[in-house]
């Protein structure tokens, strides 16, 4: 088994926080994991990517090679295209639709939608309104894990207890809210591939 | 069980458990988080290890050696150019050698992630003639870390851990070994080694030169070199540090049916080179960076053809290897991949909302559009992004402090106006030296010092600059009525435009300092900053 996951979006909007409850489960489920991320120059609101990968035998290679992603998570529309490249053949595309507009040349959002859902397999959700109507719009992230989390090869518990421990020092409202936004994303997922 | 680390949080715990008493480092990506892991590590705090910033590369490297001189661990840690900032006691101290262990971690940045060249610091080790390691995973890292400390005692050398971005920015689950106790202060036994006056400098070279046995020895029997043997023998491949998990992944489950010599330390491990060569009819060399060992085994006219690599273009010359790339050069057909979209737009780095260097640029462009000879001279830091649309008011970025030197060296040429832009970290990293030559001649160049009271590029670190930038202007010799300070708020932008006009005006050395924290510091922060900074002007 092994299950490779880019993670993509602008710098500051928390791919980091998704990786790390990856990471987490991950490791808590005696796999192994490899997790590659952007310092510096970029994380100053350029596009950022990190590449996780989880597995039961030994990961080489710390980048994802070109066709072998079995999903691309994207917390910006565009930034899910960028790394079309490295999506397999059938791979997931989950992401939220709300674009980040800080260029002057950003397309169109109806020829970026139409682009997305020329994919078969595309999970595209306002999963930033999920995480506002829950009352925590920072928990946009956490919606997309949870609308990914049927193709993660980590169970909900493994999940669940990672989301504990990373917003741990943030106390009861925040975890509570980034389970149920979890929750929410869930739901939404299997409604839609359903 | 396993601790999940980036590589470069596994080389800071590689170090504390090895023992050093301290870390002497200046920020730099992709090396920045070795020094903040040691620097945030409750046990580091608790045994007193040293982990603050210093002001440069170069009295980071001087003040592990002198650590090392006193008998304790010590390690010193940068990105790859700012070993061009300590080469001069880089050189010397492998001259010297060293007494407590001392490591030189030198991060390199292959595809210019984060730089502005991609130099492969190997050179430097072998121009140093020491130990140079290349880890190839994170636990890896550990494991050198903790034995390069070790290693460097016994052949009584520096020694160079080598890492690159993709290794030093992934995280993995590392095992962790016991810790060792620090060294006790003890003075080295000999005591002209560190004299480096030429009588005892030429005895110091001439061991140097006499111990390389040693050195390639100790690379010989390395456990992290290991020759794989395979069955077709049409090719042999070297791979080298992160390479070799790249070749690994294109040939899963250990099917590589070519000969494999992995590399993690250097001098070349000659005697399995030779292995390797003798077996094999084609040789493919693997490696990140420059084509360092390409160039060592290839003949010199490249009659022969027989090493293949970077510089034979099977692979690309520039830019980091990466599991596509290496494919490739085995000949394996390209896996299916999809183009990206032609709506896909560019997305490059900005700078922050509400950031001063933004307010800066502004008032810069104004008098550009006054007068289209003024040449601006930018430097190191976020405000390098000034190159870059919509304000491009920079024509220059080179190396850290050159802002301030070139200006000076235009205006010699004769171009008016000249104006220097730099950080407050920047400054006193390496544009110190360069305004008291400005001084001295009172060239007319305007240095703006853009003072966000931060290391901003790399997380804002704590600068050295913070509260003694008036201080230290002064004290160069800056005349007071040339000294200003402005605040680059929107509000104010006539105003500014006004006093760096007068300035530009002036027929000499003026300085103004744009004073307005980082917007990334925390509240606490900037508060404290505004005390500071009052008591400095007062």
């Amino acid at each position: 088994m092994k299950t490779n996951i880019i993670l993509a979006g602008v710098g500051g909007q928390g791919i980091l926080t998704i990786a790390a409850v990856l990471d987490t489960a991950a490791l808590n489920s005696n796999l192994n994991i490899k997790q590659s991320e952007v310092h510096g120059m970029s994380q100053r609101g350029g596009a950022v990517q990190s590449h996780v990968r989880i597995s039961d035998k030994e990961i080489f290679s710390d980048l994802i090679p070109e066709g072998k992603a079995d999903m691309i998570i994207s917390v910006e529309p565009m930034e899910l295209l960028r790394y079309l490249p490295y999506l397999k053949k059938g791979g997931f595309l989950i992401t939220d639709s709300n674009p980040f507009e800080n260029i002057t040349n950003y397309p169109e959002l109806t020829d970026l939608y139409k682009e997305i859902k020329s994919h078969k397999n595309t999970i595209l959700i306002d999963a930033k309104g999920i995480a506002k109507e829950i009352g925590n719009s920072r928990a946009t992230n956490i919606v997309l894990l949870g609308a990914a989390s049927s193709l993660l090869p980590l169970d909900d518990e493994s999940i669940q207890t990672a989301i504990k421990s990373l917003f741990e020092r943030k106390g009861e409202r925040i975890i509570a809210k980034n389970l149920e936004a979890y929750e929410k994303g869930k739901e939404i997922a299997s409604a839609m591939v359903s | 069980m396993k601790k999940l680390l980036l590589g470069n949080e596994a080389l800071a715990q590689g170090a504390i458990d090895a023992g050093i008493s301290g870390v002497y480092a200046y920020p730099g990506t992709p090396s920045t988080e070795i020094t903040e892991y040691i620097q945030r590590s409750k046990i580091a705090k608790e045994l007193n290890i040293h982990s603050k910033w210093s002001v440069n590369e170069k009295t980071a490297m001087e003040a592990a050696l002198g650590m090392s001189y006193a008998g304790k661990r010590a390690m010193t840690v940068m990105k790859h150019v700012g070993l061009n900032v300590a080469a001069d006691v880089f050189m010397n101290m492998a001259v010297s050698g060293i007494n407590g262990g001392l490591v030189v971690v030198v991060a390199d940045d292959p595809s210019m992630h984060s730089s502005q060249n991609e130099q492969d610091s190997r050179n430097y080790g072998k121009f140093a003639m020491i130990p140079i390691f290349e880890p190839t995973n994170q636990q890896e890292v550990y494991d050198i870390t903790r034995y390069a400390f070790y290693l460097s005692e016994q052949l009584g050398l520096p020694i160079m851990i080598r890492m690159v971005t993709r290794l030093s920015h992934s995280r993995a689950g590392i095992e962790i070994s016991k810790r060792k106790v620090q060294n006790s202060i003890h003075l080295p036994k000999n005591p002209h080694q560190f004299q480096l006056i030429p009588m005892h400098a030429r005895n110091r070279y001439q061991h140097l030169v006499a111990i390389q046995s040693d050195n390639r020895e100790s690379s010989e029997n390395s456990y992290f070199n290991k020759f794989i043997d395979g069955p077709n023998t049409s090719m042999g491949i070297i791979a080298a540090g992160i390479a070799y998990n790249y070749l690994m992944e294109d040939f899963e489950d250990d099917s590589c049916p070519f000969p494999i010599l992995k590399i993690s330390q250097y001098p070349l491990p000659k005697k399995q080179v030779k292995k390797l060569f003798d077996k094999c009819k084609k040789i493919l060399v693997l490696e990140d960076g420059a084509p360092f060992i390409e160039e060592l085994v290839s003949d010199y006219f490249g009659e022969n053809k027989k090493v293949i690599g970077r510089l034979t273009g099977h692979l690309n010359r520039v830019g980091e290897l990466n599991p596509d790339n290496i494919a490739e050069a085995l000949g394996f057909e390209r896996t299916y991949s999809e183009k990206i979209p032609n709506i896909v737009t560019g997305r490059p780095p900005e700078l922050c909302i509400g950031c001063a260097h933004r307010d800066l640029f502004e008032a810069i462009n104004q008098l550009k559009a006054e007068n289209d000879q003024q040449q601006v001279f930018g430097d190191i830091g976020c405000y390098a992004l000034g190159v870059l649309p919509p304000y491009q008011s920079i024509n220059t970025l080179i190396d850290m402090g050159a802002s301030i030197t070139m200006a000076k060296g235009a205006s010699d040429a004769g171009i008016h106006p000249s104006i220097a832009i730099i950080g407050d970290s920047t400054f006193t990293h390496s544009g110190m030296t360069g305004l008291l030559d400005a001084v001295i001649e009172n060239t007319p160049i305007t240095v703006i010092i853009s003072d966000n009271s931060a290391i901003a590029m790399t997380g804002a670190q704590d600068s050295s600059a913070s509260g003694r930038l008036v201080n230290i202007v002064e004290g160069i010799g800056v005349e007071k009525e040339h000294l200003k300070i402005i605040t680059p708020l929107h509000k104010n932008l006539e105003e500014n435009i006004d006093l760096i006009r007068q300035e530009i005006n002036y027929k000499g050395v003026s300085v103004v300092i744009a004073q307005r924290p980082c917007v990334q510091l925390p509240k606490e922060k900037k508060d404290q900053l505004k005390k500071l900074q009052q008591v400095s002007i007062n």
